[in-house]
């Protein structure tokens, strides 16, 4: 064997071993970061092995189940896995204020971990964008969701 | 009859294009060289009707043609002219078709520039672009359609995504990036060519560079106004979340980034051939599966993406293109056998080496990142993501040691270094960057308050220091370093012209500058890259967030500044209307500047979308930003909750494009014949060191 090929066999393994480990801590790294996409039935069926674990959760909001308090500093919800009323449900509690879009029956994926006592924290929601066009035309044009909050804030008009 | 017209003329294309890669391929294989002219009469025609089929559709979105089915999707007559030319690429298939006319573009600009030459290989170039060329057209013709016809049309339509229309970015970003993937076909054509010929001279390493760097600048460019927009638009106050679509328009740049650097090696030491090839097709093959990605919907399902058109064609065209490029580097693998050996890692081609493989890593990490999702998907049945965390940390000591080469790299010569001269010259450059930690650390234990109100300690600094503040630290050293380096390399040739030639310092600088215009150019990017780089560690690492619920009148405190919530004012423009929270901000030094209406934070509504859309108000500085994004507001109580932020130095990443584009102008700039041949493209003396 010349010193040339070995030292070309040096070189190989040497990026072989760099390689093989930056697969090692890259895969490693993935573990420990993976987030879960799960609707309440489904997380609720993974048991223990749910808690703590990184989770956005997918659903919709149980109408009548919004608890926000005056300050708007904590808000709790349920989300259920569908519309019907004996879907399979989750608690929630959010640190965050939700986004203007959010309300009851709204379909929302939050961010957070679920633990023992049965409570999902958040402190990342978000809401579905609907992505629903409406057909032109039908009723001038502007939802009537967004006229009524539209027509809250003329009080002040400054300009 | 715009329908009729268009689609006509993508039939054409489709017929020009493939003529041109079935003649292109097979003379260019046969060597048959007289039916060049061919070629190149058809990738004329393919681009002529791309162009023009694009202009057809312009005309139908301004003519509100609601017979046409993209215009009938993306069209509406409440729009914005300009918004409304725009949504040519606002929706998949319009994009598609936009995809068509600047790959006609790329082919026409390509074989004009080449017309005069029959360099060997140019005929199996110019089939093997025709071909991928071909691909595309057939998408417009079929899969992705955007001129099918609406039987009953109506009279108005849902008008662009209402994302796409809320900036002024998003009429530049995506022409720079779809400008930067299909930029990528061209040198991909060029090295396949070669190597299909089988004849590998130095005759096509000149435009196989080139023409990289002309989609490589692209692509760099849309990558920050796409980051740039985001961080305008979508209001979570952040500008990269190693999206996929990001990440797919990512991976690509690092691999051209890696091939624009091993080429010199390849120029100058012939070695790393089999290397900078791979790199080459490497990175186009990242442009298809980026496309794939962002353009078939597999990322909100992997078993959604059958559902839509184009995802199977495109991916049997990732596996064609794929066995295409192995076949081709496994039978052409002896003619790219190196010419000489690496002595040592200690100069210029081992750093470059050492550079590639760091650029290489960082694309594993981020495809690995990228698709495990879509892999546990297929095979497990399971819905899961790759959380940022495992980006950032993957990417973190890789870009740090990406910045370390940047300024190691110019440092060495080419071939064997002499330590006593390395170390002379890493002395000044390294004892600065040291020095910048000082200012750093001052400056961050100014800033820093002891959490339980007890007594300030350095001690207590160092132990509540936080591994971002650390990682930050060292950038800000490495930067120094980097930027003292390269400063250096550009300066001293010149300071060496006016001391031996007696020339005044600019005629020195722009002689010495023109003569290696190629490492001149790459320096004034490389001093761009570090602004991007700094700007980024500061802007994550030294940001300051609050969020708070505000009554008329009250103040949310971030950092040392205020934000003072005005009231609500509402207004109207043709195609939305808004609500927006009046903010006044107060500076450090109590100055107040007033935002209003338009230019408060605000939630828009459009026409038809049910959901509402903020945009944040962000008041742009040369070393900071303050960022106010409304989350909610409540009209009846009149309060409204707002997340402020201040990110220092986040304005640098987009200061930074005019050097870009002006480094690589300079690197393109056509070398002088008398010059070239003087010295034709070796580089002038590396002055500090005083060797070769």
């Amino acid at each position: 064997m010349t010193a040339e090929s070995r030292n070309r066999l040096i070189a190989v393994g040497a990026i072989l071993v760099a390689g093989a480990a930056l697969s090692w801590i890259a895969f490693g790294n993935i573990g420990e970061n993976l987030v879960y996409y799960w609707k309440p039935s489904e997380m609720l069926a993974q048991g223990d092995k749910a808690y703590g674990a990184t989770v956005r959760l997918g659903g919709v909001v149980v109408p009548g189940s919004v608890q926000w308090s005056p300050e708007h500093t904590s808000l709790t919800f349920d989300v259920a896995d569908t519309h019907q009323p004996a879907a399979p449900k989750v608690k929630v509690s959010s640190e965050v204020t939700p986004p203007q879009m959010f309300r009851e029956g709204i379909g929302v994926v939050v961010e957070g971990s679920f633990a023992s006592d049965q409570v999902f924290k958040t402190n990342r929601l978000m809401v579905n964008h609907s992505n629903e066009y409406r057909a032109p035309g039908s009723d001038g044009g502007m939802p009537s969701d967004w006229k009524g909050s539209l027509s809250q804030a003329d009080t002040t008009t400054e300009k | 009859m715009n329908s009729t017209l268009g689609y006509g003329l993508v039939l054409l294309g489709l017929g020009f294009a493939a003529f041109a890669a079935v003649v292109g391929l097979v003379t260019g294989m046969t060597r048959r060289e007289n039916a060049l002219p061919w070629v190149q009469r058809a990738v004329y025609g393919f681009a002529a009707s791309m162009i023009l089929s694009n202009l057809v559709m312009v005309k139908a979105l301004l003519e509100h043609d609601f017979s046409v089915k993209y215009v009938s999707q993306v069209g509406s007559k409440a729009t914005p002219t300009i918004f409304t030319i725009v949504s040519l690429w606002s929706a998949l298939e319009g994009s598609i078709l936009f995809w068509g006319a600047i790959m006609g573009g790329y082919l026409l600009a390509f074989t004009l520039t080449y017309r005069k030459e029959h360099g060997r290989y140019m005929q199996l170039s110019l089939g093997v672009m025709a071909a991928v060329a071909t691909f595309f057209a057939f998408l417009i013709a079929g899969p992705a359609n955007p001129w099918g016809v609406v039987a009953n049309p109506l009279s108005d339509g849902p008008g662009p995504n209402p994302l796409l229309q809320n900036h002024v970015l998003m009429i530049i970003h995506p022409p720079m990036l779809y400008l930067g993937y299909v930029g990528m076909t061209v040198p991909f054509g060029i090295a396949a060519g070669a190597l299909l010929r089988g004849e590998l001279g130095d005759a096509w390493l000149v435009p196989l560079r080139k023409w990289t760097l002309v989609p490589w600048l692209f692509l760099s460019i849309g990558i920050i106004l796409g980051s740039w927009w985001a961080y305008a638009v979508l209001g979570w106050g952040g500008y990269w979340a190693w999206d996929p679509v990001e990440n797919a328009s990512f991976m690509p740049w690092l691999t051209a980034t890696a091939f624009v650097h091993s080429t010199m090696v390849l120029e100058r030491k012939k070695s790393l051939k089999l290397w900078t090839i791979a790199l080459a097709l490497g990175s186009f093959v990242l442009t298809i599966i980026g496309t794939f990605m962002t353009r078939s919907g597999v990322f909100n399902s992997v078993h959604s993406f059958t559902q839509s058109d184009i995802g199977p064609t495109f991916l049997a065209f990732i596996a064609v293109i794929l066995v295409f490029c192995v076949l081709l580097l496994t039978v052409r693998g002896h003619l790219l056998v190196a010419e000489s050996n690496l002595e040592t890692v200690v100069s210029r081609e081992g750093s470059i080496l050492v550079n590639n493989l760091v650029f290489v890593a960082l694309t594993f990490t981020v495809l690995l990142g990228t698709l495990f999702p879509l892999v546990t998907e297929a095979l497990q049945d399971k819905k899961i993501s790759v959380g940022e965390p495992y980006f950032n940390t993957m990417a973190l000591p890789l870009g740090l040691l990406m910045l370390f080469l940047m300024g190691v790299g110019p440092m060495l010569p080419w071939g064997k270094a002499d330590p006593k001269v390395l170390r002379q010259q890493f002395f000044i450059p390294g004892g600065l960057g040291i020095l910048t930690l000082l200012p750093v650390v001052v400056w961050r234990y100014a800033a820093w308050e002891p959490l339980s109100g007890g007594e300030k300690t350095f001690g207590g600094f160092v132990s509540a220091m936080r591994s971002g503040d650390v990682m930050a630290g060292i950038t800000f050293g490495l930067g120094t370093f980097v930027t003292v380096v390269t400063l250096r390399e550009m300066f001293l040739p010149a300071q060496q012209r006016m001391s031996e030639a007696k020339e005044s310092f600019f005629t020195a600088f722009v002689s010495s500058a023109s003569r290696a215009r190629r490492r001149f150019g790459g320096y004034v990017v490389h001093l761009g890259i570090v602004a991007i780089i700094l700007a980024v560690a500061a802007s994550s690492a030294y940001k300051i967030a609050a969020e708070r619920t505000l009554k008329v009148g009250e103040t949310l405190k971030v950092g040392e500044y205020g934000v003072r919530f005005d009231g609500l004012t509402n207004g109207k423009e043709p195609h939305r209307e808004w609500v927006a929270a009046n903010i006044t901000v107060t500076g450090p030094g109590g100055e107040e500047k007033r935002h209003i209406g338009a230019d408060a934070p605000r939630m828009n509504y459009y026409e038809r979308s049910n959901d509402p859309i903020g945009s944040p108000m962000v008041q742009e500085m040369v070393w900071r930003d303050v960022y106010v994004s409304l989350r909610t507001y409540d009209g009846k109580a009149q309060t409204a909750t707002f997340n402020a932020w201040v990110f220092p130095l986040v304005g640098w990443i987009w200061y930074a494009i005019p050097l870009l584009v002006l480094g690589t102008l300079i690197s393109l700039w056509p070398q002088r014949k008398t010059v070239a041949t003087l010295k034709s493209e070796a580089p002038a003396p590396n002055a500090a060191t005083g060797t070769t």
